[in-house]
């Protein structure tokens, strides 16, 4: 094995035949221009996008973003395509490999330095802060990638390609560049009547000098976005020929099982290896600091004999933590409700609990890794599936004790992401590298077993927030605050209501179990307790829940569009059969906003059906229609699931739930109708994988209240009886 | 042919037909078809998800019903024929599942729907006018990605579409 180097991977890249290849340049190296740089400067290391035409007229476009089923890379390349007037059906995408060069922290950097494009004109929000701690890192997550790297990277990267594609049939046919048209991946001049494709014309492109600040099309002359394209990566998923991180496989691979320590910061104390060295397959038992792994010729041989394994482990001190002794703890920081004004005639006080919730990605983690040498000379190749390739390989690399350039990654289509597989929760490739070295230089994969994904997750944090409200005689608030644990931060804690007195104060109350970022962050809590407070306060002031938030959102006036729009769409305040209600909610994360109105059947006996939802989305504009929309119910459907019925317990210190039977899952069966539109403003590019999460809940236990009186304040709402009151 | 030589006194040897191809593993007998279908065989489009039968992600048909592999000793597979994923569409020719998949763009991670378009395929077998009942009766699987309200449009296609046969 060679080092890994940067060049090795650009020469693959470059386009047999004399293609043509172009890549911008991240802001990092130049901030105050859209600098774009040729193949050259390319191997330099100066490039986050490639666009890559190809003699028989093919569009190669690089994405330097995983593709974990949201639509991201067609999303990308429908940006970049549109740009360059290219011929759709001509494209094709790819997705970047993990080097320096991919790095897309740049965006961030640029916006966090105060270098903000005309078309990007919002400030900083969460998502895009979040991603600020991440410099330097290839992240998708914080639903940035369109945001970002399509506005920042991909459009002019399109927009430079053409111009220069232009120049080159202007120059070979000696006429005004002016007068050339670019469409459907071919260059025509009407007066001569001359015209060649794209592939054509690549060659001598290529020469042309890169322009320093091309010029980007009117939205309104847009053919590709706004409209309904296949995703590009959909045919290999229908017939079985997908590769994820979990079908990897090389010659001579073994496999292992692994037993984690079930305290968070237990170590292995000691373990008797003998029942399993003595079983067929069984090539050894690594003995690592927090874990014990089965090493054998199949996977089902390995975790077989982990199973005749009885591993001693200590708890780190935590061995009394439990899902009591938390909420306690929240409870007694959060102390008495918040104080409201004295002379209001009404108040209203309420707590909310949300439990912690797990990723449960559909496939596993998974991690395969190939390790040779010892030091700082240790030399390793991984292959696994991460939300950021980048610091995936850092962490291989320092787990190694080696640099990072002797650690070669290769990125999967990813089984779900949802927050799991993001920066600093790459313990599955930490441990992955470290059996792999145990048994170099022998290539291991290791799978993490449902049982390992639910006990060993970065969970969605519990949280306890406790409301206090006032209303003057006339159901006018006059007062909102709320104090929580759990965290929280300006974006998830924002209301867009005007009441004279609004706050939210976060307290501490820190305890043992790891958390991580899940589907739409600290939003996921929040949404839940500040639309269900707003909802309380609209019954206690005996108006309609919709018109009570419409009359407070004047001033802000996508919020009152997507309320209304939502409202509409569900026929609100028509009458509906008794057990039936509405309840909406609306939630700002992202950059987008989103409003939605659930409807609700409930038994006599307390048997809920959700009917219905609808979802009223403003993401400023949409890039690939029928992609948003999948996106939307995928976020809908997430929520309601977790609404419904997650929840991860701990006791002694550790998660009781171990697999689908007591964490599960919404079926076809309970999965509602659901009607999605946009709103087009002419807001900034916001987000979509996560918007549409964290109105769920709030909206959801809103309609219960309708049908039954019952208010849901505790997640999942399985444990609370929904027989009327 | 012959593969996975391990010798070991539980091991015998087991013939089965996986997608029209005669295969004799020597395997334990206990051990799953999942994994003997991915790693001796080396057919990696049926997934594992959960190893205890709940989600569905790992359906294969036995004889022309719908297992959950990861639950099913091989042993019971002996002398049967099992169809997988990369058995729905054996000349390239997707089926008619499948297309239904690609025309309502179902997928969003993909890593679940081998499983769901085995698990319909078998449905629509059984039943091939399914009412939305049927569908939540007989379709258990999980998809995190939340690709439900497809599935179902597209199950009512396929059943919609002129001759009915799901194939
Ligand atoms: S892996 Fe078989 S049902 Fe989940
Ligand atoms: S498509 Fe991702 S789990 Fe179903």
């Amino acid at each position: 094995m060679n080092k890994w180097s940067r060049r090795a991977f650009i020469g693959a890249g470059t386009v047999a035949g004399g293609g043509f290849l172009l890549g911008v340049a991240g802001f990092t190296f130049a901030p105050s221009r859209h600098s774009l740089v040729s193949a050259d400067a390319a191997a330099k290391g100066q490039l986050t996008t490639w666009i890559t035409i190809t003699p028989d007229n093919m569009i190669d476009i690089l994405i330097p973003h995983c593709e974990m089923g949201q639509g991201a890379s067609t999303a990308l390349a429908m940006m970049a395509a549109e740009e360059l007037e290219a011929d759709w059906s001509l494209v094709r995408v790819q997705e970047a490999p993990a080097e320096d060069a991919y790095a897309n922290g740049y965006i961030i950097r640029a916006m966090g330095g105060g270098y903000v494009p005309a078309m990007l004109g919002r400030g900083v929000d969460y998502g895009a802060y979040k991603a600020m701690e991440w410099i330097g890192l290839m992240v998708t997550g914080g639903s940035t990638s369109v945001r970002g790297t399509g506005e920042w990277g991909m459009r002019v990267a399109g927009a430079a390609a053409k111009e220069m594609l232009v120049a080159a049939a202007a120059k070979q046919w000696n006429v005004p560049a002016s007068e050339c048209v670019a469409k459907s991946s071919r260059i025509t001049h009407a007066a001569s009547g001359k015209s060649a494709t794209y592939g054509e014309l690549a060659p001598a492109a290529a020469t042309e000098s890169v322009p320093t600040s091309p010029t980007l099309k009117n939205p309104d002359t847009f053919t590709i976005r706004r409209t309904s394209a296949q995703r590009l990566d959909l045919p290999s998923k229908v017939d079985g020929s997908a590769v994820y991180a979990i079908d990897f496989t090389m010659p001579g691979m073994l496999y292992a099982a692994l037993a984690i320590a079930p305290v968070q910061g237990g170590k292995l104390v000691a373990v008797d290896t003998a029942p399993a060295d003595a079983m067929p397959g069984v090539k050894k038992v690594v003995k690592l600091d927090e874990a014990v792994a089965v090493v054998a010729d199949s996977f089902w041989r390995a975790r077989r004999a982990l199973a005749a394994l009885k591993p001693e482990f200590s708890d780190a001190g935590h061995g009394a933590v439990s899902t009591d002794s938390i909420f306690a703890a929240f409870d007694q920081a959060l102390g008495p409700a918040p104080a409201v004004p004295k002379n209001a005639a009404r108040t209203i006080t309420a707590d909310y609990r949300a439990p912690f919730l797990a990723h449960a990605t559909m496939e596993p983690m998974v991690c395969t890794a190939r390790v040779e040498g010892a030091g700082a000379e240790t030399l390793a190749e991984v292959w696994a599936g991460v939300q950021d390739p980048l610091n995936a390989r850092s962490v291989a690399a320092k787990a190694l004790g080696t640099d990072v350039h002797n650690v070669r990654l290769t990125n999967f289509m990813l089984g779900g992401g949802f927050g799991r597989r993001l920066p600093f929760t790459f313990d599955y490739v930490d441990l992955g590298v470290r059996v792999a070295k145990a048994m170099s230089p022998i290539p291991v994969k290791t799978i993490w077993t449902r049982e390992n994904d639910l006990q060993h997750d970065y969970y969605r944090g519990a949280a306890l927030s406790r409301h206090a409200g006032a209303l003057d005689a006339n159901g006018t608030p006059l007062a909102a605050h709320s104090n929580y644990t759990g965290g929280g931060n300006d974006e998830a804690v924002f209301m867009p209501y005007k009441i004279a007195e609004m706050a939210a104060e976060g307290k501490k109350a820190p305890h043992a179990i790891r958390e991580g970022q899940w589907r739409s962050v600290l939003n996921s809590q929040h949404g839940f307790f500040k639309e269900s407070f707003i909802d309380e306060m609209a019954h206690a002031a005996g108006k309609d829940p919709f018109e009570f938030r419409r009359g407070l959102v004047t001033e802000q006036p996508r919020f009152k569009a997507a309320l209304e729009k939502a409202a509409s769409m569900s026929g609100w305040g028509t009458p509906l059969p008794p057990g039936e209600g509405r309840g909406i909610a609306v939630c700002d994360s992202f950059g987008t906003i989103c409003a939605e109105v659930v409807h609700v059947a409930v038994s006599p006996e307390g048997q809920l059906k959700v009917l219905n939802v609808y979802a009223a989305i403003d993401c400023g504009d949409v890039i690939n229609l029928d992609g948003a929309t999948a996106q939307a119910e995928g976020g809908i459907i997430f929520a309601l699931s977790a609404a419904l019925l997650s929840e991860i317990t701990i006791d002694k210190g550790q998660v009781v739930q171990t697999n689908f039977r007591d964490y599960p899952m919404i079926h076809i069966a309970d999965a509602p109708k659901i009607t999605t539109a946009f709103i087009r403003s002419d807001a900034p590019l916001g987000g979509l994988g996560e918007p549409p999460v964290p109105p769920l809940a709030p909206a959801l236990c809103n309609a219960i209240f309708a049908a039954t009186g019952v208010r849901v304040r505790e997640l999942p709402i399985r444990k609370t009886s929904l027989k009327k009151a | 042919m012959r593969m996975f030589g391990v010798s070991s006194e539980h091991i015998m040897p087991i013939t089965l037909t996986v997608n029209g191809k005669a295969h004799t593993l020597d395997v334990e007998p206990e051990m799953p078809l999942l994994w003997a279908l991915r790693e001796t065989i080396g057919l990696t489009g049926t997934k594992f998800g959960c190893g205890i039968a709940a989600c569905g992600v790992c359906t294969v048909h036995l004889d022309g019903r719908p297992v959950r592999s990861c639950v099913l000793p091989i042993s019971a597979a002996d002398g049967k024929t099992v169809t997988t994923i990369e058995g729905l569409a054996p000349d390239g020719v997707l089926s008619k599942v499948q297309q239904a998949w690609i025309a309502h763009q179902v997928p969003q991670c993909g890593y679940c729907q081998s499983g769901m378009i085995m698990a319909v395929a078998a449905l629509l077998a059984a039943t091939p006018k399914p009412t939305d009942a049927d569908i939540d009766a007989g379709l258990t699987n999980i998809c995190r990605c939340g690709t439900f309200a497809r599935v179902r449009a597209a199950i009512h296609d396929v059943a919609n579409s002129t001759d009915g046969s799901a194939s």
